[in-house]
């Protein structure tokens, strides 16, 4: 390692371990996030089943792509789950339509205080969890196949010369690019569509978009499909990037809802803010800043501890405090949410 | 007409406790006696919990997804009150420790004092951030003078060596002023705010209590803790326990020769002795569970439950009254969490061992929310019920769950693939099926078993 101050290596070193993994992470939060203020706005209600719901759209991943490696139906070089994706969300959207159909749906008939919808809610978490414990057990597994990096650390050194290297691994670029196409199709979807105006009228107004003739079931349909599309691949691009565990994935709700109470509650730009905001601080606090550090600073500056903020063991605690102080300071969050009251 | 349907009601929660008690007594004649305290005991505290629950929820509809974070305050809470100090630890980094979390508790203070001033935002976050950094650093040092003692069998400061009966009210304390500071943050806001949150600080807890070493071992356990309650082995050589022992027995041992009924003897005191201190426990917890139901209800019947009651049923009207609703939330939510806590710390206790890793939600928190939901939201009663029925049925879903396995498994062949697959899964059905249970009720009788009387719907 030089003695003199190195900007550029501490900029490779920085995008490799913090840059890049906080983006692919912020992403995968970003589409859960959506998906639940998506069912918060039209449905009315925090979703926490959502996680599991993310678990249990991978789960499908995971069985469908086995099954195509199995025999030898695959495109060398492509991770087989994305090939299975189409199908799964398939599957997922007949799982949460049934849902709907037998959980949900009484409760809007008969008005109910969306706090009992939430306890349900937490019902059906257990059920979806418990599902997908009984098929894929509770054991941690990887399920991404083809080539893991884009270009390797190896490759980049290689390339540039320098000493630190930067690796794209094949997730994180899958990750990012589908986040950025499926986000700006949703926009898309919410503000130029016909039936996206009709589901944004309806969440607005529930008396006058009935008025105009907006047939709320459809609305609460499509509502499904988009949350199912969301859900099913915010769910492997988390499994390809970081394995698949049910636990893990039951543990990514706090996350979840903390973006999309900072972001403020309702508003797709909010939560898409939020999950940003709290994937980079959670990578920003847990990242040990030594090696960063001796290469910005002249060798007797240089550290002696691992100039890490917060252990890693806490990084769940980060959005929990992160949501405290948004709470706090502007319940509202960053972007003006929506407040429903009960009917 | 009324009066016919409430001697109904009062007869139904009757029928049902008479029911639960029958198939108690069943399970005693046809698989053990120590079985059924067990289940009994285990039932008695979860009713303990499900009754926090339920005062928060049926009073005033506050949802607590933090129910294992609670319990498990309590659970600490025993540790710290009745563990004997470990002494070189505390000379070693005691001193130190209280310094840092000094500094800490200032950081905060400061923090907020700056805040309300209105001194710029970025000010005071320079200062938080310092003090934070001075925070951890002297943190760091300390655990690991204190981790260092004996980390084998102790590498932590141990507890203050006081009755383990009064860590009971110290883990209510614990519980109600984490509460406190909840509800204090979210009860203003949005209702599902308060779930959201009381989710978070459960999860932080949890891993506070894992991670931190120096505090309560970590997932190193803490075995060995004090019991209220006699031990088996100086049980066995009571006399007077002996003498019930030869009473019950006495057709049995007159047939047997001197030595003989000795040794019979002496064999038959190892069960009597599990058995009496288990009903030694039931006792204590069945007084507690009674003392705070008996509280509950005159508290209900007071102005003060009148009150409940008013804002319960009608939040707007009560508000135009004058009553300050956000302060009754408060107040009931850090009752009911101060139960739920004192539960934790019995469970602690009753077994013996602190192991953090124990604490799932899926048995903390879901569970006794099934209980509270089963049994009937709102009514004190009814959540006693939920309780015994659904540990009742966690208990036995196992062995039941396995002998279905088994049924099917013998007509398969041996060791064949797809009855692996079963076996090693069952398990996990148990969730399925308490969560579809959670389900049907809320749906199709949301009252419950035993639903609370005069509850406007």
């Amino acid at each position: 390692m030089s003695d003199s101050i190195d900007i550029l290596n501490a900029l490779a070193l920085m995008t490799n371990f913090v840059i890049l993994p906080a983006l692919s992470y912020g992403s995968q939060l970003a589409l859960g996030a959506l998906a639940v203020t998506l069912v918060y706005s039209v449905l009315r209600f925090s979703n926490f089943a959502q996680a599991d719901s993310m678990s249990f759209g991978t789960m499908i991943v995971i069985l469908l792509s086995s099954y195509l490696i199995s025999k030898g139906w695959i495109i060398s070089g492509v991770p087989t789950a994305l090939l299975v994706i189409p199908v799964a969300v398939i599957g997922m959207f007949a799982y949460l339509i049934a849902i709907d159909k037998l959980v949900y749906k009484h409760y809007r008939k008969i008005k109910a205080k969306s706090i009992t919808i939430v306890m349900a809610s937490i019902g059906v978490m257990f059920v979806t969890g418990g599902i997908v414990r009984f098929i894929l057990t509770a054991k941690a597994q990887k399920f991404a196949d083809g080539e893991r990096f884009i270009f390797s650390v190896r490759e980049f050194k290689a390339f540039t010369g320098m000493q630190q290297g930067i690796a794209l691994k094949t997730s994180q670029f899958l990750t990012i690019t589908i986040a950025i196409l499926l986000v700006a199709f949703i926009f898309y979807f919410l503000q130029k569509t016909k039936t996206g105006k009709a589901m944004r009228a309806y969440s607005d107004n529930k008396e006058l978009a009935l008025l105009s003739g907006i047939n709320p079931d459809k609305m609460v349909q499509i509502t499904w499909l988009l949350v199912a599309v969301l859900t099913t691949i915010a769910g492997t691009l988390y499994g390809l990037d970081k394995g698949f565990a049910p636990q893990q994935y039951h543990l990514l709700l706090l996350p979840i809802f903390a973006s999309v109470i900072v972001g403020g509650i309702g508003s797709p730009v909010g939560a898409i803010a939020g999950a940003f905001l709290v994937s980079f601080s959670e990578v920003l606090l847990t990242y040990a800043y030594k090696k960063f550090l001796m290469y910005l600073l002249p060798l007797s500056m240089h550290p002696n501890s691992l100039v890490q903020l917060i252990g890693t063991e806490y990084k769940y605690a980060i959005s929990f405090v992160i949501l405290v102080i948004v709470l706090l300071i502007k319940p509202t969050g960053l972007f003006k949410g929506k407040v429903i009251v009960d009917e | 007409m009324n009066s016919i349907n409430n001697i109904w009601h009062s007869y139904k929660s009757i029928i049902s406790f008479s029911l639960m008690g029958f198939i108690l007594l069943f399970v005693g004649f046809n698989q053990s006696w120590t079985l059924v305290l067990g289940i009994i005991n285990l039932s008695l505290i979860s009713a303990i919990m499900a009754l926090g629950v339920n005062i928060q929820w049926g009073y005033a509809g506050l949802f607590n997804v933090g129910i294992m974070g609670f319990a498990a305050l309590g659970g600490v809470s025993v540790v710290l009150i009745s563990q004997q100090p470990v002494v070189e630890a505390v000379d070693a980094g005691g001193l130190k420790m209280f310094f840092a979390l000094l500094t800490g508790a200032a950081t905060i203070l400061l923090g907020v004092l700056l805040n309300r001033r209105n001194v710029n935002k970025w000010i005071v976050g320079v200062v938080v951030i310092l003090g934070y950094l001075i925070t951890r650093n002297l943190f760091t040092e300390a655990s690991s003078l204190i981790e260092d003692i004996n980390p084998g069998l102790e590498g932590y400061m141990g507890g203050f060596g006081l009755p383990v009966g009064l860590s009971w009210i110290v883990g209510g304390l614990a519980a109600a002023g984490a509460a406190w500071w909840i509800g204090k943050i979210t009860l203003s806001l949005r209702s599902d705010y308060l779930a959201i949150a009381t989710l978070g600080i459960s999860e932080i807890i949890i891993y506070v209590v894992k991670n931190e070493d120096w505090f309560v071992r970590g997932v190193k356990n803490v075995a060995g803790l004090p019991r209220p309650v006699p031990y088996e082995i100086a049980m066995q050589n009571s006399e007077w326990l002996r003498g019930i022992v030869t009473w019950f027995n006495r057709a049995d041992l007159e047939l047997l020769s001197q030595s003989d009924r000795l040794a019979q003897l002496t064999e038959l005191m190892k069960p009597a002795s599990v058995v009496f201190v288990k009903l030694c426990y039931s006792s204590i917890f069945l007084a507690i569970l009674i003392a705070l139901i008996v509280l509950s209800n005159l508290a209900l019947n007071s102005p003060w439950g009148r009150k409940v009651r008013a804002i319960r049923d009608n939040e707007v009207a009560a508000s135009a009254m004058g009553k300050n609703i956000k302060r009754q939330h408060l107040q009931i939510f850090v009752i009911g969490s101060a139960i739920v806590g004192i539960a934790g710390a019995l469970l602690v206790t009753y077994d013996g061992i602190f192991i953090p890793t124990g604490y799932q939600p899926l048995r903390f928190t879901f569970l006794i929310w099934v209980m509270v939901i089963v049994g009937g939201s709102g009514n004190n009663l009814g959540s006693v019920l939920g309780a015994f029925i659904i540990w009742f049925m966690w208990i036995q879903s196992g062995p039941i769950g396995l002998w279905v396995v088994e049924m099917i498994g013998s007509n398969m062949q041996e060791g064949s693939s797809s009855l692996e697959f079963i076996e090693d899964r069952v398990h996990y059905l148990r969730l399925v099926f308490m969560g579809s249970i959670m389900l049907v009720i809320m749906r199709f009788s949301p009252g419950g078993i035993l639903p609370e009387k005069n509850k406007e719907l």
